[in-house]
Protein backbone atom coordinates (compact mmCIF):
# COMPACT_ATOMS: atom_id res chain seq x y z
CA UNK A 1 0.00 0.00 0.00
CA UNK A 2 1.12 3.55 -0.72
CA UNK A 3 0.52 6.79 1.16
CA UNK A 4 -1.39 8.09 -1.85
CA UNK A 5 -2.85 6.08 -4.69
CA UNK A 6 -4.74 7.39 -7.69
CA UNK A 7 -5.90 5.23 -10.55
CA UNK A 8 -7.51 6.38 -13.79
CA UNK A 9 -8.47 9.59 -12.05
CA UNK A 10 -10.46 11.92 -14.30
CA UNK A 11 -12.24 15.17 -13.75
CA UNK A 12 -14.44 16.90 -16.29
CA UNK A 13 -15.88 20.36 -15.74
CA UNK A 14 -18.97 21.61 -17.49
CA UNK A 15 -18.41 24.92 -19.22
CA UNK A 16 -20.56 27.15 -21.40
CA UNK A 17 -18.65 26.01 -24.49
CA UNK A 18 -18.92 22.31 -23.63
CA UNK A 19 -16.73 20.35 -21.26
CA UNK A 20 -13.19 20.83 -19.99
CA UNK A 21 -11.15 17.77 -19.11
CA UNK A 22 -8.89 18.90 -16.27
CA UNK A 23 -7.69 15.39 -15.39
CA UNK A 24 -7.56 12.53 -17.82
CA UNK A 25 -7.09 9.01 -16.42
CA UNK A 26 -4.20 10.06 -14.23
CA UNK A 27 -2.33 7.34 -12.31
CA UNK A 28 0.00 8.08 -9.43
CA UNK A 29 1.39 6.37 -6.35
CA UNK A 30 3.26 8.12 -3.56
CA UNK A 31 5.33 6.02 -1.17
CA UNK A 32 5.59 6.56 2.57
CA UNK A 33 8.49 8.84 3.41
CA UNK A 34 8.50 10.28 -0.08
CA UNK A 35 8.17 13.77 -1.51
CA UNK A 36 6.66 13.56 -4.95
CA UNK A 37 6.72 16.57 -7.22
CA UNK A 38 3.95 17.12 -9.73
CA UNK A 39 5.43 19.24 -12.45
CA UNK A 40 3.31 20.97 -15.04
CA UNK A 41 2.35 24.29 -16.55
CA UNK A 42 -0.70 26.28 -15.43
CA UNK A 43 -3.86 24.42 -16.40
CA UNK A 44 -2.11 21.07 -16.67
CA UNK A 45 -4.31 19.60 -13.92
CA UNK A 46 -2.03 19.86 -10.86
CA UNK A 47 -4.44 21.76 -8.63
CA UNK A 48 -7.43 19.66 -9.70
CA UNK A 49 -5.44 16.58 -8.72
CA UNK A 50 -4.69 18.00 -5.28
CA UNK A 51 -8.28 19.17 -4.77
CA UNK A 52 -9.59 15.67 -5.40
CA UNK A 53 -7.04 14.12 -3.04
CA UNK A 54 -7.85 16.67 -0.35
CA UNK A 55 -11.63 15.98 -0.65
CA UNK A 56 -12.49 19.42 -2.01
CA UNK A 57 -13.64 18.05 -5.33
CA UNK A 58 -15.21 14.80 -6.49
CA UNK A 59 -13.60 12.90 -9.34
CA UNK A 60 -15.66 12.27 -12.45
CA UNK A 61 -14.08 8.83 -12.85
CA UNK A 62 -11.42 6.65 -11.29
CA UNK A 63 -10.41 6.12 -7.69
CA UNK A 64 -8.03 7.65 -5.19
CA UNK A 65 -7.05 6.95 -1.63
CA UNK A 66 -4.95 8.74 0.95
CA UNK A 67 -3.37 6.73 3.75
CA UNK A 68 -5.67 3.87 2.83
CA UNK A 69 -8.86 5.95 2.97
CA UNK A 70 -10.97 6.45 -0.12
CA UNK A 71 -11.25 10.17 -0.92
CA UNK A 72 -14.95 9.89 -1.78
CA UNK A 73 -16.29 7.28 0.64
CA UNK A 74 -14.05 8.03 3.64
CA UNK A 75 -13.65 11.79 3.18
CA UNK A 76 -13.83 12.47 6.93
CA UNK A 77 -11.04 9.97 7.67
CA UNK A 78 -8.93 11.46 4.88
CA UNK A 79 -9.35 14.95 6.39
CA UNK A 80 -7.91 13.74 9.70
CA UNK A 81 -4.61 12.73 8.14
CA UNK A 82 -4.05 15.48 5.59
CA UNK A 83 -3.41 19.17 5.30
CA UNK A 84 -3.08 21.48 2.35
CA UNK A 85 -0.94 24.56 1.86
CA UNK A 86 -1.41 26.62 -1.27
CA UNK A 87 0.83 29.42 -2.42
CA UNK A 88 -0.54 32.96 -2.48
CA UNK A 89 -3.44 32.22 -0.13
CA UNK A 90 -4.48 33.99 3.04
CA UNK A 91 -3.75 31.71 5.99
CA UNK A 92 -6.64 32.80 8.19
CA UNK A 93 -7.97 36.09 9.45
CA UNK A 94 -6.10 39.37 9.07
CA UNK A 95 -7.55 40.72 12.30
CA UNK A 96 -5.99 37.89 14.34
CA UNK A 97 -2.33 37.70 15.30
CA UNK A 98 -0.01 34.96 14.08
CA UNK A 99 -0.42 33.05 17.34
CA UNK A 100 -4.20 33.47 17.38
CA UNK A 101 -4.50 32.26 13.80
CA UNK A 102 -2.55 29.12 14.62
CA UNK A 103 -4.67 28.58 17.71
CA UNK A 104 -7.80 29.04 15.60
CA UNK A 105 -6.75 26.32 13.16
CA UNK A 106 -5.64 24.04 16.00
CA UNK A 107 -9.25 24.12 17.22
CA UNK A 108 -10.48 22.88 13.85
CA UNK A 109 -8.43 19.75 14.52
CA UNK A 110 -9.68 19.30 18.07
CA UNK A 111 -6.37 20.06 19.82
CA UNK A 112 -6.59 20.67 23.56
CA UNK A 113 -5.21 23.97 24.88
CA UNK A 114 -1.98 22.43 26.18
CA UNK A 115 -1.21 20.44 23.05
CA UNK A 116 -2.11 23.42 20.86
CA UNK A 117 0.14 25.79 22.82
CA UNK A 118 3.09 23.43 22.68
CA UNK A 119 2.67 22.81 18.97
CA UNK A 120 2.16 26.49 18.13
CA UNK A 121 5.34 27.46 20.00
CA UNK A 122 7.31 24.77 18.19
CA UNK A 123 5.94 25.73 14.77
CA UNK A 124 6.59 29.43 15.34
CA UNK A 125 10.14 28.55 16.26
CA UNK A 126 10.57 26.32 13.20
CA UNK A 127 9.17 28.95 10.86
CA UNK A 128 11.09 31.75 12.60
CA UNK A 129 7.82 33.51 13.36
CA UNK A 130 8.39 34.10 17.09
CA UNK A 131 9.17 37.76 16.57
CA UNK A 132 5.79 38.18 14.87
CA UNK A 133 3.76 36.06 17.31
CA UNK A 134 1.62 39.01 18.36
CA UNK A 135 1.55 40.75 15.00
CA UNK A 136 -1.75 40.79 13.19
CA UNK A 137 -1.65 38.70 10.06
CA UNK A 138 -2.59 41.52 7.70
CA UNK A 139 0.59 43.34 8.72
CA UNK A 140 2.88 40.48 7.68
CA UNK A 141 4.90 40.48 4.47
CA UNK A 142 3.99 37.95 1.75
CA UNK A 143 6.90 35.73 2.74
CA UNK A 144 5.96 35.61 6.41
CA UNK A 145 2.29 35.10 5.56
CA UNK A 146 3.34 32.04 3.63
CA UNK A 147 5.48 30.85 6.54
CA UNK A 148 2.39 31.17 8.71
CA UNK A 149 0.42 29.29 6.08
CA UNK A 150 2.96 26.50 6.18
CA UNK A 151 2.90 26.42 9.99
CA UNK A 152 -0.89 26.09 9.73
CA UNK A 153 -0.39 23.14 7.42
CA UNK A 154 1.58 21.31 10.10
CA UNK A 155 -0.75 22.15 13.00
CA UNK A 156 -2.54 18.77 12.93
CA UNK A 157 0.70 16.83 12.32
CA UNK A 158 -0.65 15.46 9.04
CA UNK A 159 0.49 12.19 7.58
CA UNK A 160 0.14 13.43 4.03
CA UNK A 161 0.80 17.06 3.19
CA UNK A 162 -0.33 18.60 -0.07
CA UNK A 163 1.67 21.61 -1.15
CA UNK A 164 0.18 23.49 -4.08
CA UNK A 165 2.84 25.86 -5.43
CA UNK A 166 3.93 26.75 -1.88
CA UNK A 167 6.67 29.15 -2.91
CA UNK A 168 4.66 31.03 -5.52
CA UNK A 169 5.74 34.66 -5.63
CA UNK A 170 8.18 34.36 -2.73
CA UNK A 171 11.67 35.83 -2.53
CA UNK A 172 14.67 33.51 -2.53
CA UNK A 173 15.17 33.51 1.25
CA UNK A 174 11.57 32.65 2.13
CA UNK A 175 11.32 30.06 -0.65
CA UNK A 176 14.56 28.44 0.51
CA UNK A 177 13.37 28.34 4.11
CA UNK A 178 10.13 26.65 3.12
CA UNK A 179 11.87 24.06 0.93
CA UNK A 180 14.37 23.27 3.64
CA UNK A 181 11.68 22.75 6.24
CA UNK A 182 9.52 20.53 4.01
CA UNK A 183 12.56 18.39 3.20
CA UNK A 184 13.40 18.03 6.89
CA UNK A 185 9.80 17.33 7.88
CA UNK A 186 9.22 14.42 5.54
CA UNK A 187 12.62 12.88 6.21
CA UNK A 188 12.24 13.03 9.99
CA UNK A 189 9.36 10.54 9.93
CA UNK A 190 9.14 7.91 7.21
CA UNK A 191 5.39 7.44 7.72
CA UNK A 192 4.78 10.85 6.19
CA UNK A 193 4.46 11.85 2.55
CA UNK A 194 4.33 15.08 0.57
CA UNK A 195 2.77 15.85 -2.78
CA UNK A 196 4.18 19.08 -4.12
CA UNK A 197 2.88 20.78 -7.22
CA UNK A 198 5.17 23.28 -8.82
CA UNK A 199 6.28 24.70 -12.08
CA UNK A 200 9.69 25.59 -10.68
CA UNK A 201 12.13 23.00 -12.01
CA UNK A 202 14.77 23.82 -9.40
CA UNK A 203 12.26 23.33 -6.60
CA UNK A 204 11.24 19.91 -7.88
CA UNK A 205 14.86 18.90 -8.32
CA UNK A 206 15.87 20.14 -4.88
CA UNK A 207 13.28 18.51 -2.66
CA UNK A 208 11.51 15.75 -4.56
CA UNK A 209 12.41 12.08 -4.39
CA UNK A 210 10.41 11.50 -7.56
CA UNK A 211 8.96 13.83 -10.13
CA UNK A 212 5.79 13.24 -12.14
CA UNK A 213 5.15 15.33 -15.22
CA UNK A 214 1.53 16.21 -15.85
CA UNK A 215 0.40 17.46 -19.21
CA UNK A 216 -3.17 18.00 -20.39
CA UNK A 217 -4.47 16.20 -17.32
CA UNK A 218 -2.40 13.04 -17.79
CA UNK A 219 0.71 11.88 -15.96
CA UNK A 220 3.20 11.36 -18.75
CA UNK A 221 6.10 10.10 -16.64
CA UNK A 222 7.08 9.58 -13.00
CA UNK A 223 10.68 8.91 -11.99
CA UNK A 224 13.47 10.15 -9.76
CA UNK A 225 15.01 13.40 -11.05
CA UNK A 226 18.24 11.47 -11.65
CA UNK A 227 16.49 8.76 -13.68
CA UNK A 228 14.60 11.34 -15.67
CA UNK A 229 17.80 13.17 -16.52
CA UNK A 230 19.57 9.89 -17.23
CA UNK A 231 16.92 9.15 -19.84
CA UNK A 232 18.44 12.05 -21.74
CA UNK A 233 22.04 10.99 -21.02
CA UNK A 234 22.88 10.62 -24.69
CA UNK A 235 21.24 13.92 -25.49
CA UNK A 236 22.76 17.35 -25.46
CA UNK A 237 21.08 20.43 -24.22
CA UNK A 238 21.93 23.45 -26.36
CA UNK A 239 21.28 27.00 -25.26
CA UNK A 240 21.19 29.46 -28.14
CA UNK A 241 20.81 33.20 -28.20
CA UNK A 242 19.59 34.53 -31.52
CA UNK A 243 18.43 37.84 -32.87
CA UNK A 244 15.12 37.25 -34.66
CA UNK A 245 11.71 38.76 -35.26
CA UNK A 246 8.79 37.63 -33.12
CA UNK A 247 7.18 35.92 -36.14
CA UNK A 248 10.34 33.93 -36.69
CA UNK A 249 10.45 33.08 -33.01
CA UNK A 250 7.12 31.28 -33.26
CA UNK A 251 8.30 29.45 -36.35
CA UNK A 252 11.45 28.29 -34.57
CA UNK A 253 9.43 27.12 -31.63
CA UNK A 254 7.48 24.82 -33.92
CA UNK A 255 10.52 23.63 -35.77
CA UNK A 256 12.74 22.86 -32.85
CA UNK A 257 10.33 22.05 -30.07
CA UNK A 258 12.36 24.38 -27.95
CA UNK A 259 11.86 26.18 -24.68
CA UNK A 260 11.82 29.96 -24.97
CA UNK A 261 13.27 31.42 -21.82
CA UNK A 262 12.99 35.10 -22.58
CA UNK A 263 12.57 37.49 -25.41
CA UNK A 264 13.67 41.07 -25.04
CA UNK A 265 15.14 43.64 -27.42
CA UNK A 266 14.69 41.21 -30.32
CA UNK A 267 16.95 38.65 -28.62
CA UNK A 268 15.49 35.20 -28.17
CA UNK A 269 17.04 32.75 -25.76
CA UNK A 270 16.20 29.15 -26.60
CA UNK A 271 16.92 25.75 -25.22
CA UNK A 272 16.95 22.77 -27.54
CA UNK A 273 17.60 19.11 -26.77
CA UNK A 274 19.49 17.27 -29.51
CA UNK A 275 19.85 13.50 -29.54
CA UNK A 276 23.41 13.85 -30.82
CA UNK A 277 25.98 16.60 -30.33
CA UNK A 278 27.04 16.19 -33.96
CA UNK A 279 23.71 17.75 -34.98
CA UNK A 280 24.77 21.18 -33.72
CA UNK A 281 26.07 22.30 -37.17
CA UNK A 282 22.73 21.19 -38.62
CA UNK A 283 20.96 23.37 -36.06
CA UNK A 284 23.19 26.34 -36.87
CA UNK A 285 22.50 26.09 -40.60
CA UNK A 286 18.76 25.78 -39.93
CA UNK A 287 18.79 28.95 -37.87
CA UNK A 288 20.92 30.79 -40.41
CA UNK A 289 18.57 29.73 -43.23
CA UNK A 290 15.68 31.20 -41.23
CA UNK A 291 17.50 34.51 -41.11
CA UNK A 292 18.55 34.38 -37.45
CA UNK A 293 21.69 36.05 -36.29
CA UNK A 294 23.30 33.70 -33.78
CA UNK A 295 24.72 35.55 -30.78
CA UNK A 296 25.90 32.60 -28.68
CA UNK A 297 25.68 28.81 -28.39
CA UNK A 298 26.37 26.80 -25.23
CA UNK A 299 25.98 23.11 -24.52
CA UNK A 300 25.20 21.62 -21.12
CA UNK A 301 24.07 18.44 -19.35
CA UNK A 302 20.31 17.83 -19.72
CA UNK A 303 18.24 19.31 -16.90
CA UNK A 304 14.72 18.59 -15.64
CA UNK A 305 13.53 21.36 -17.96
CA UNK A 306 14.91 19.32 -20.87
CA UNK A 307 13.12 16.22 -19.59
CA UNK A 308 9.88 18.20 -19.49
CA UNK A 309 10.52 19.32 -23.08
CA UNK A 310 11.08 15.75 -24.17
CA UNK A 311 7.79 14.49 -22.75
CA UNK A 312 5.61 17.50 -23.44
CA UNK A 313 7.16 18.69 -26.68
CA UNK A 314 7.85 22.21 -25.42
CA UNK A 315 9.25 23.98 -22.41
CA UNK A 316 7.25 24.66 -19.24
CA UNK A 317 7.88 28.38 -19.68
CA UNK A 318 6.68 28.20 -23.27
CA UNK A 319 3.43 26.80 -21.89
CA UNK A 320 3.25 29.66 -19.42
CA UNK A 321 3.81 32.27 -22.15
CA UNK A 322 1.13 30.74 -24.32
CA UNK A 323 -1.50 30.73 -21.57
CA UNK B 1 -14.79 8.82 18.38
CA UNK B 2 -17.22 8.97 21.30
CA UNK B 3 -20.21 11.28 21.29
CA UNK B 4 -18.67 13.26 24.17
CA UNK B 5 -15.36 13.91 22.44
CA UNK B 6 -17.20 14.78 19.23
CA UNK B 7 -19.33 17.26 21.17
CA UNK B 8 -16.17 18.74 22.73
CA UNK B 9 -14.64 19.13 19.27
CA UNK B 10 -17.79 20.83 17.96
CA UNK B 11 -17.62 23.13 20.98
CA UNK B 12 -14.01 24.02 20.17
CA UNK B 13 -14.91 24.90 16.59
CA UNK B 14 -17.91 26.98 17.69
CA UNK B 15 -15.84 28.87 20.25
CA UNK B 16 -12.93 29.43 17.85
CA UNK B 17 -15.17 30.82 15.11
CA UNK B 18 -17.08 33.01 17.55
CA UNK B 19 -13.74 34.24 18.94
CA UNK B 20 -12.77 35.63 15.51
CA UNK B 21 -15.97 37.67 15.43
CA UNK B 22 -15.57 38.96 18.97
CA UNK B 23 -11.92 39.88 18.42
CA UNK B 24 -13.03 41.82 15.36
CA UNK B 25 -15.32 43.93 17.55
CA UNK B 26 -12.58 44.62 20.09
CA UNK B 27 -9.83 45.33 17.59
CA UNK B 28 -11.83 47.50 15.21
CA UNK B 29 -14.29 49.31 17.51
CA UNK B 30 -14.68 52.19 15.04
CA UNK B 31 -16.74 49.87 12.82
CA UNK B 32 -19.14 49.16 15.65
CA UNK B 33 -19.40 52.83 16.51
CA UNK B 34 -20.30 53.54 12.87
CA UNK B 35 -22.82 50.70 12.92
CA UNK B 36 -24.55 52.37 15.88
CA UNK B 37 -24.37 55.96 14.65
CA UNK B 38 -25.56 55.34 11.08
CA UNK B 39 -28.80 53.53 12.05
CA UNK B 40 -29.39 56.27 14.64
CA UNK B 41 -29.59 58.78 11.78
CA UNK B 42 -32.47 57.01 10.03
CA UNK B 43 -34.11 56.27 13.39
CA UNK B 44 -33.94 60.01 14.19
CA UNK B 45 -35.45 60.89 10.81
CA UNK B 46 -38.48 58.63 11.45
CA UNK B 47 -38.88 59.92 14.99
CA UNK B 48 -38.89 63.56 13.82
CA UNK B 49 -41.40 62.64 11.15
CA UNK B 50 -43.74 61.05 13.71
CA UNK B 51 -43.28 64.06 15.99
CA UNK B 52 -44.16 66.46 13.14
CA UNK B 53 -47.28 64.39 12.42
CA UNK B 54 -48.20 64.42 16.11
CA UNK B 55 -48.25 60.62 16.17
CA UNK B 56 -48.82 58.89 19.52
CA UNK B 57 -45.69 58.71 21.68
CA UNK B 58 -45.61 54.90 21.35
CA UNK B 59 -44.57 55.30 17.73
CA UNK B 60 -41.25 56.78 18.83
CA UNK B 61 -40.64 53.66 20.86
CA UNK B 62 -41.66 51.46 17.92
CA UNK B 63 -38.98 53.12 15.79
CA UNK B 64 -36.26 52.65 18.40
CA UNK B 65 -37.08 48.95 18.95
CA UNK B 66 -37.34 48.36 15.19
CA UNK B 67 -34.05 50.15 14.52
CA UNK B 68 -32.26 48.18 17.24
CA UNK B 69 -33.57 44.84 16.00
CA UNK B 70 -32.68 45.71 12.45
CA UNK B 71 -29.00 45.41 13.37
CA UNK B 72 -29.61 41.66 13.59
CA UNK B 73 -30.99 41.52 10.10
CA UNK B 74 -27.98 43.43 8.68
CA UNK B 75 -25.66 41.06 10.52
CA UNK B 76 -27.52 37.96 9.30
CA UNK B 77 -27.47 39.22 5.73
CA UNK B 78 -23.94 40.56 5.47
CA UNK B 79 -22.14 38.84 8.31
CA UNK B 80 -23.66 35.37 7.97
CA UNK B 81 -25.23 34.72 4.59
CA UNK B 82 -22.46 36.20 2.48
CA UNK B 83 -19.68 35.08 4.80
CA UNK B 84 -18.96 31.67 3.21
CA UNK B 85 -18.81 33.39 -0.15
CA UNK B 86 -16.20 35.87 1.13
CA UNK B 87 -14.31 33.08 2.81
CA UNK B 88 -14.22 31.26 -0.50
CA UNK B 89 -12.74 34.37 -2.09
CA UNK B 90 -9.96 34.60 0.51
CA UNK B 91 -9.26 30.87 0.48
CA UNK B 92 -10.32 30.28 4.10
CA UNK B 93 -13.36 28.24 3.07
CA UNK B 94 -11.10 25.57 1.59
CA UNK B 95 -9.28 25.33 4.91
CA UNK B 96 -12.55 24.65 6.71
CA UNK B 97 -13.54 22.07 4.17
CA UNK B 98 -10.35 20.04 4.43
CA UNK B 99 -10.63 19.95 8.23
CA UNK B 100 -12.46 17.02 9.89
CA UNK B 101 -15.15 19.24 11.36
CA UNK B 102 -18.85 19.84 11.10
CA UNK B 103 -19.56 22.75 8.78
CA UNK B 104 -22.62 23.44 10.90
CA UNK B 105 -20.33 24.03 13.90
CA UNK B 106 -18.47 26.69 11.90
CA UNK B 107 -21.72 28.44 11.04
CA UNK B 108 -23.03 28.16 14.59
CA UNK B 109 -19.79 29.72 15.83
CA UNK B 110 -20.12 32.48 13.27
CA UNK B 111 -23.73 33.02 14.37
CA UNK B 112 -22.82 33.04 18.07
CA UNK B 113 -20.09 35.64 17.55
CA UNK B 114 -22.47 37.69 15.41
CA UNK B 115 -25.22 37.45 18.02
CA UNK B 116 -22.96 38.70 20.81
CA UNK B 117 -21.57 41.59 18.75
CA UNK B 118 -24.96 42.58 17.41
CA UNK B 119 -26.65 42.38 20.80
CA UNK B 120 -24.11 44.92 22.08
CA UNK B 121 -24.83 47.09 19.05
CA UNK B 122 -28.63 46.76 19.42
CA UNK B 123 -28.47 47.58 23.13
CA UNK B 124 -26.35 50.64 22.33
CA UNK B 125 -28.97 51.83 19.82
CA UNK B 126 -31.72 51.25 22.37
CA UNK B 127 -29.77 53.06 25.08
CA UNK B 128 -28.92 56.09 22.92
CA UNK B 129 -32.52 56.21 21.67
CA UNK B 130 -33.87 56.30 25.22
CA UNK B 131 -31.48 59.10 26.15
CA UNK B 132 -32.14 61.22 23.05
CA UNK B 133 -35.90 60.86 22.70
CA UNK B 134 -38.84 60.94 25.10
CA UNK B 135 -39.58 57.23 25.18
CA UNK B 136 -41.34 55.47 27.96
CA UNK B 137 -40.27 51.82 28.27
CA UNK B 138 -42.65 49.57 30.21
CA UNK B 139 -41.20 46.14 30.77
CA UNK B 140 -44.14 44.13 31.96
CA UNK B 141 -42.82 40.60 31.60
CA UNK B 142 -39.06 40.16 31.57
CA UNK B 143 -39.26 36.41 30.94
CA UNK B 144 -41.53 36.80 27.94
CA UNK B 145 -39.18 39.47 26.64
CA UNK B 146 -36.18 37.15 27.05
CA UNK B 147 -38.06 34.31 25.31
CA UNK B 148 -39.15 36.49 22.39
CA UNK B 149 -35.66 37.94 21.96
CA UNK B 150 -33.90 34.56 22.15
CA UNK B 151 -36.31 32.87 19.76
CA UNK B 152 -36.09 35.76 17.29
CA UNK B 153 -32.30 35.61 17.28
CA UNK B 154 -32.25 31.80 16.92
CA UNK B 155 -34.74 31.87 14.05
CA UNK B 156 -32.93 34.77 12.36
CA UNK B 157 -29.54 33.08 12.53
CA UNK B 158 -31.13 29.82 11.38
CA UNK B 159 -32.21 31.79 8.34
CA UNK B 160 -28.64 33.13 8.07
CA UNK B 161 -27.22 29.59 8.07
CA UNK B 162 -29.71 28.59 5.39
CA UNK B 163 -28.78 31.59 3.25
CA UNK B 164 -25.07 30.88 3.76
CA UNK B 165 -25.58 27.48 2.11
CA UNK B 166 -27.55 28.96 -0.76
CA UNK B 167 -25.07 31.77 -1.28
CA UNK B 168 -22.26 29.23 -1.35
CA UNK B 169 -23.92 27.65 -4.33
CA UNK B 170 -24.72 30.88 -6.10
CA UNK B 171 -21.24 32.28 -5.64
CA UNK B 172 -20.67 35.80 -6.83
CA UNK B 173 -24.39 36.40 -7.27
CA UNK B 174 -24.62 36.29 -3.49
CA UNK B 175 -24.13 40.00 -3.01
CA UNK B 176 -26.91 40.76 -5.47
CA UNK B 177 -29.25 38.39 -3.63
CA UNK B 178 -28.35 40.09 -0.35
CA UNK B 179 -29.07 43.47 -1.92
CA UNK B 180 -32.39 42.23 -3.25
CA UNK B 181 -33.42 40.88 0.13
CA UNK B 182 -32.57 44.01 2.09
CA UNK B 183 -35.34 46.46 1.12
CA UNK B 184 -38.29 43.97 0.98
CA UNK B 185 -37.39 42.84 4.49
CA UNK B 186 -37.26 46.47 5.65
CA UNK B 187 -40.75 46.92 4.26
CA UNK B 188 -42.33 43.69 5.50
CA UNK B 189 -40.74 43.46 8.92
CA UNK B 190 -42.23 46.78 9.99
CA UNK B 191 -38.93 48.23 10.99
CA UNK B 192 -40.25 51.74 11.67
CA UNK B 193 -44.00 51.09 11.83
CA UNK B 194 -46.32 48.32 13.04
CA UNK B 195 -47.18 45.72 10.42
CA UNK B 196 -49.10 42.97 12.20
CA UNK B 197 -51.45 45.33 14.04
CA UNK B 198 -51.85 47.71 11.14
CA UNK B 199 -55.11 48.13 9.20
CA UNK B 200 -53.22 49.21 6.07
CA UNK B 201 -51.69 45.81 5.28
CA UNK B 202 -53.91 43.04 3.85
CA UNK B 203 -54.07 39.76 5.76
CA UNK B 204 -52.07 37.93 3.07
CA UNK B 205 -49.20 40.40 3.45
CA UNK B 206 -49.32 40.07 7.24
CA UNK B 207 -49.18 36.29 6.90
CA UNK B 208 -46.24 36.52 4.50
CA UNK B 209 -44.50 38.99 6.81
CA UNK B 210 -44.93 36.55 9.71
CA UNK B 211 -42.68 34.08 7.92
CA UNK B 212 -39.84 36.54 8.61
CA UNK B 213 -38.60 36.03 12.19
CA UNK B 214 -37.76 39.72 12.40
CA UNK B 215 -41.42 40.74 11.95
CA UNK B 216 -42.64 38.55 14.81
CA UNK B 217 -39.64 39.53 16.94
CA UNK B 218 -40.04 43.28 16.46
CA UNK B 219 -43.79 43.16 16.99
CA UNK B 220 -43.51 40.97 20.08
CA UNK B 221 -40.85 43.17 21.62
CA UNK B 222 -42.88 46.29 20.93
CA UNK B 223 -45.82 44.67 22.73
CA UNK B 224 -43.64 43.91 25.74
CA UNK B 225 -41.41 46.98 25.81
CA UNK B 226 -43.65 49.80 24.69
CA UNK B 227 -47.29 48.71 25.10
CA UNK B 228 -46.79 46.99 28.47
CA UNK B 229 -48.05 43.60 27.26
CA UNK B 230 -47.52 40.32 29.10
CA UNK B 231 -46.83 36.71 28.12
CA UNK B 232 -50.43 36.19 26.89
CA UNK B 233 -50.21 39.11 24.51
CA UNK B 234 -47.23 37.54 22.72
CA UNK B 235 -48.20 33.88 22.84
CA UNK B 236 -48.88 33.80 19.08
CA UNK B 237 -45.53 35.47 18.44
CA UNK B 238 -43.80 32.81 20.53
CA UNK B 239 -45.59 29.97 18.74
CA UNK B 240 -44.69 31.50 15.37
CA UNK B 241 -41.05 31.89 16.34
CA UNK B 242 -40.85 28.34 17.73
CA UNK B 243 -42.24 27.02 14.43
CA UNK B 244 -39.83 29.14 12.41
CA UNK B 245 -36.83 28.05 14.52
CA UNK B 246 -37.73 24.39 14.35
CA UNK B 247 -38.18 24.57 10.58
CA UNK B 248 -35.29 26.85 9.69
CA UNK B 249 -32.51 25.16 11.68
CA UNK B 250 -33.02 21.58 10.41
CA UNK B 251 -33.65 22.90 6.92
CA UNK B 252 -30.43 24.93 7.14
CA UNK B 253 -28.54 21.78 8.20
CA UNK B 254 -30.01 19.80 5.33
CA UNK B 255 -29.33 22.61 2.84
CA UNK B 256 -25.73 22.90 4.00
CA UNK B 257 -25.05 19.23 3.34
CA UNK B 258 -26.87 19.31 0.04
CA UNK B 259 -25.06 22.42 -1.13
CA UNK B 260 -21.68 21.04 -0.14
CA UNK B 261 -22.30 17.88 -2.17
CA UNK B 262 -23.55 19.79 -5.19
CA UNK B 263 -20.65 22.23 -4.95
CA UNK B 264 -18.10 19.41 -4.69
CA UNK B 265 -19.65 17.68 -7.66
CA UNK B 266 -19.70 20.83 -9.77
CA UNK B 267 -16.44 22.29 -8.49
CA UNK B 268 -18.05 25.39 -7.02
CA UNK B 269 -16.48 25.18 -3.59
CA UNK B 270 -13.10 26.52 -4.45
CA UNK B 271 -13.29 27.99 -7.92
CA UNK B 272 -13.15 31.70 -7.19
CA UNK B 273 -14.58 32.86 -10.46
CA UNK B 274 -17.87 31.11 -9.77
Amino acid sequence: MHAVEAYSLSRVFKAKQGTITALNKANLEINYGETLGLLGANGAGKTTFIKILSTLLLPSEGSASVYGFDVVKDAKQVRKVINLVSGGETPGYGILTVKENLWFFSQLYGLSSNVAKERIDKLMQDMELEEYADTRMHKLSTGFKQRLNLARGFINEPKVLFLDEPTLGLDVINAKHIRKYVKYWVRSDRTRAVLLTTHYMAEAEEICDRVAIIYNGSIVTCETPQALKASLAKDTSVEIEVRSSSVLKLELEGLLGSSIDNNGDGVTKMRVVLDDESRIPELISLLTEKGCKIISINTSEPSLEDVYMKYVGRGINTDEHNK
Amino acid sequence: MSITSEAVNHGRVIYARAYVRMKGLLREPHWSIAEVIIPMLSISAYIYMYQVLNAPNEFLGFVIVGGAMLSFWSNVLWGMSSQFYWEKETGTLGLYLIAPISRMAVLVGMALGGMINTTIRALSILFIGIILFPINLVIGDVYALAIIFTLTVIALYGMGILFASLFLLYGREATHIADLLQEPIYLLSGMYYPVLGSRFFPLAIKFLASAIPLTLGIDGMRQLLILGGDFNSVILHIIGLVILSSVLLPFAHFALQKMENVSKREGRLTLRWQ
